[in-house]
């Protein structure tokens, strides 16, 4: 357990300085400068603010300053919303963000687990190639679909919930489905295999033959290791909720993230950019480790290839 | 089939190709699959012969209207045919696919070839540094590399997106090659005298020739799929060209008055999604049937 967590974190610090490093260097290289407005500034006002963030200041330098208030944890001023800096906008926007993908998570979980359970138990009948048919219509159906269908039959048609916003409990729910079903379509998959493929082994066979009801041995005995790659799967998912929730807040008008993501790569917002980037790719290491500890609590085979 | 045909079918040991061909056939989505997505890119392809209205023709007179026997799929609020900007869109969108995966085929297939042929301590920097790229979403990704392009043109988005789309390709490609190299017919080779390039091409890379051709497919709906986030987020295709991507985001804010924008733009969006993915899953089970990927 102490072996991972100090590895991975030895690990971190390479992959963060390369990101950092790859992102700092593609963002200089774009045709372009934050201070290129539609109505040219005049020469010196331009230079003037580009001096003031040090825009003016070889190349270099500029990166070794950037990387050393990195360390000390200033992800620096924003060009394009005056006034703030990079932390307090990510301070702003990201728990909405956060709530999102969580709501998201918790509706892939909830549909997803109990269909991948369902199919698996329902092996080999109509019901599973329905179930499973879903599913593959979910993985194809992008958010960017699902989301304007939604806001059409749930809010226009039916008028249940408001078209946007994220002012109201109940506004949480059409933007967590939106977001949600393509994962609860891959972890009711990554369920039914796992499920499957754990109802060939011997101690299903023994655990039926004491007598005890399917019911009993698929909740009680096989979901548990079941459940691995779903666990495992996690990880990556939490990634994808990361950049599929940019597209939802834009359905949806929610302000996380996202639109100061976008805004910030078409306006040139360097730190904008660099520092959600930064901040995303620590928390995707971080919801990997998660995800590894849990799979390691809930399957203990696995602690000791991890050694 | 019967039996006896079929015993007969097996003595006549048909080569691994023909074999996994006749068990791609036999999988009915696979089957379903292959072909709408023929129809749909060969339509897209002929769309000049088959559409009346120009795409850019406009009718401000009458704006959006429904569909009827002039506009089969309606038109848009710029009097446009619906059903002539969608073919045209699926010919940007398909393309990109293609052009992008074509990218994300060379550098992967390099690059993870080389990394799991050299091996050592080349191979793990080699692939640290892929694993530090794909610890960020993909979409991230690609938009920081729209912005280092500019996003102006068709050519420099798919180059982008076919720039992190290789990671996948080149992990596969990697494990792949690790395993070959390993196997006695390299060392044979080797014996023979056979430098280390003639090896890769003529004794690894036709060995990666399935997993190139399944990845190869599943690679391109995921890139169709990004290309319309990105052109849906407004950072990809700019007007007047339109992808499916920007179709959908049009069709999308107007969907109390005009819901048709919306729907035929992501049927046929969709369609193509759902195709390709019964295409490569068939591919998959038939060319190597111990495989899956959980990679969304």
């Amino acid at each position: 357990m102490h072996r991972l967590l100090i590895r991975r974190l030895l690990q971190a610090i390479p992959t963060l300085w390369l990101i950092a490093t790859a992102t700092f260097f593609l963002l200089r290289v774009a045709p372009g400068g934050p201070f290129d407005e539609e109505k040219p500034l005049s020469t010196e006002i331009k230079e003037q603010i580009e001096a003031h963030y040090g825009l003016d200041q070889p190349l270099y330098r500029q990166y070794f300053s950037y990387l050393g208030n990195l360390l000390q944890g200033d992800l620096g001023p924003s060009y394009k919303y005056p006034g703030w800096d990079v932390q307090e906008i990510l301070l702003q926007a990201f728990p909405v963000s956060f709530e999102l993908g969580c709501w998201a998570l918790l509706v892939a979980l909830v549909i997803g687990i109990p269909a991948g359970i369902l199919a698996a138990a329902l092996h080999h009948r109509h019901a599973e190639t329905g179930i499973m048919m879903a599913a593959t219509a979910g993985i194809c159906l992008p958010s960017f679909v699902v989301g304007p269908l939604l806001i059409l039959t749930f809010s226009l048609l039916l008028g249940w919930f408001n078209p946007l916003g994220w002012t109201y409990p109940a506004d949480r729910l059409l933007p967590a489905i939106t977001l949600g079903l393509l994962y609860a379509a891959y972890i009711a998959r990554l369920a039914r295999s796992g499920l499957l493929e754990v109802l060939t082994e011997d101690y299903i066979r023994t655990a039926h033959a004491k007598g005890l009801s399917q019911r009993k041995v698929l909740l009680g005995h096989a979901l548990r290791s079941a459940l691995d790659p779903v666990v495992a799967y996690l990880g990556p998912a939490a990634a994808g909720l990361v950049s599929g929730s940019f597209v939802v807040e834009t359905i949806f008008f929610i302000p996380g993230m996202g639109p100061f993501f976008v805004n910030g790569a078409l306006n040139r917002d360097y730190p904008v950019v660099m520092g959600t980037v930064l901040f995303y790719a620590v928390l995707i290491l971080l919801f990997n480790l998660i995800a590894d500890i849990l799979q390691m609590w809930m399957q203990p085979r696995t602690r000791h290839d991890e050694a | 089939m019967t039996k006896h045909k079929r015993e007969a079918h097996s003595l006549t040991a048909a080569s691994p190709g023909r074999q996994a061909w006749s068990r791609l056939l036999q999988n009915r989505m696979a089957r379903i699959g292959g072909f709408l997505f023929l129809g749909i890119t060969l339509t897209c392809l002929f769309a000049p012969l088959l559409i009346t209205s120009s795409p850019e023709a406009q009718d401000l007179a009458y704006g959006a209207q429904p569909p009827s026997a002039k506009h089969w799929l309606g038109t848009d609020s710029l009097g446009r045919d619906l059903f002539a900007r969608i073919l045209v869109g699926g010919r940007i969108s398909i393309g990109v696919g293609f052009a992008a995966t074509l990218v994300a085929l060379l550098v992967g297939v390099t690059y993870g070839a080389l990394a799991g042929y050299i091996g050592k301590r080349c191979e793990a920097l080699m692939m640290r540094f892929v694993d530090a790229i794909y610890a960020l979403p993909f979409t991230m990704v690609v938009i920081v590399l729209t912005v280092t392009f500019d996003q102006k043109s068709i050519f420099l988005i798919f180059m982008a997106i076919g720039l992190v789309e290789w990671l996948t390709m080149a992990r596969i490609i990697r494990g792949q090659t690790r395993i070959l190299r390993r196997r006695p017919f390299i060392e044979a080779a080797r014996v023979n005298g056979s430098g280390h390039i003639r090896i890769l091409l003529r004794h690894i890379l036709p060995n990666l020739s399935g997993q190139i051709i399944v990845y190869t497919t599943l690679t391109i709906p995921a890139v169709i799929l990004l290309e319309s986030i990105i052109s849906f987020l407004g950072l990809g295709v700019q007007p007047p060209t339109a992808s499916w991507g920007t179709l959908i985001h049009e069709g999308a804010q107007k969907i109390d008055d005009a819901p048709w924008l919306l729907l035929f733009p992501a049927l046929f969006f969709s369609l193509t999604i759902f195709s390709l993915n019964f295409l490569g899953d068939g591919l998959r089970d038939s060319l190597d049937p111990k495989e899956t990927i959980d990679q969304p």
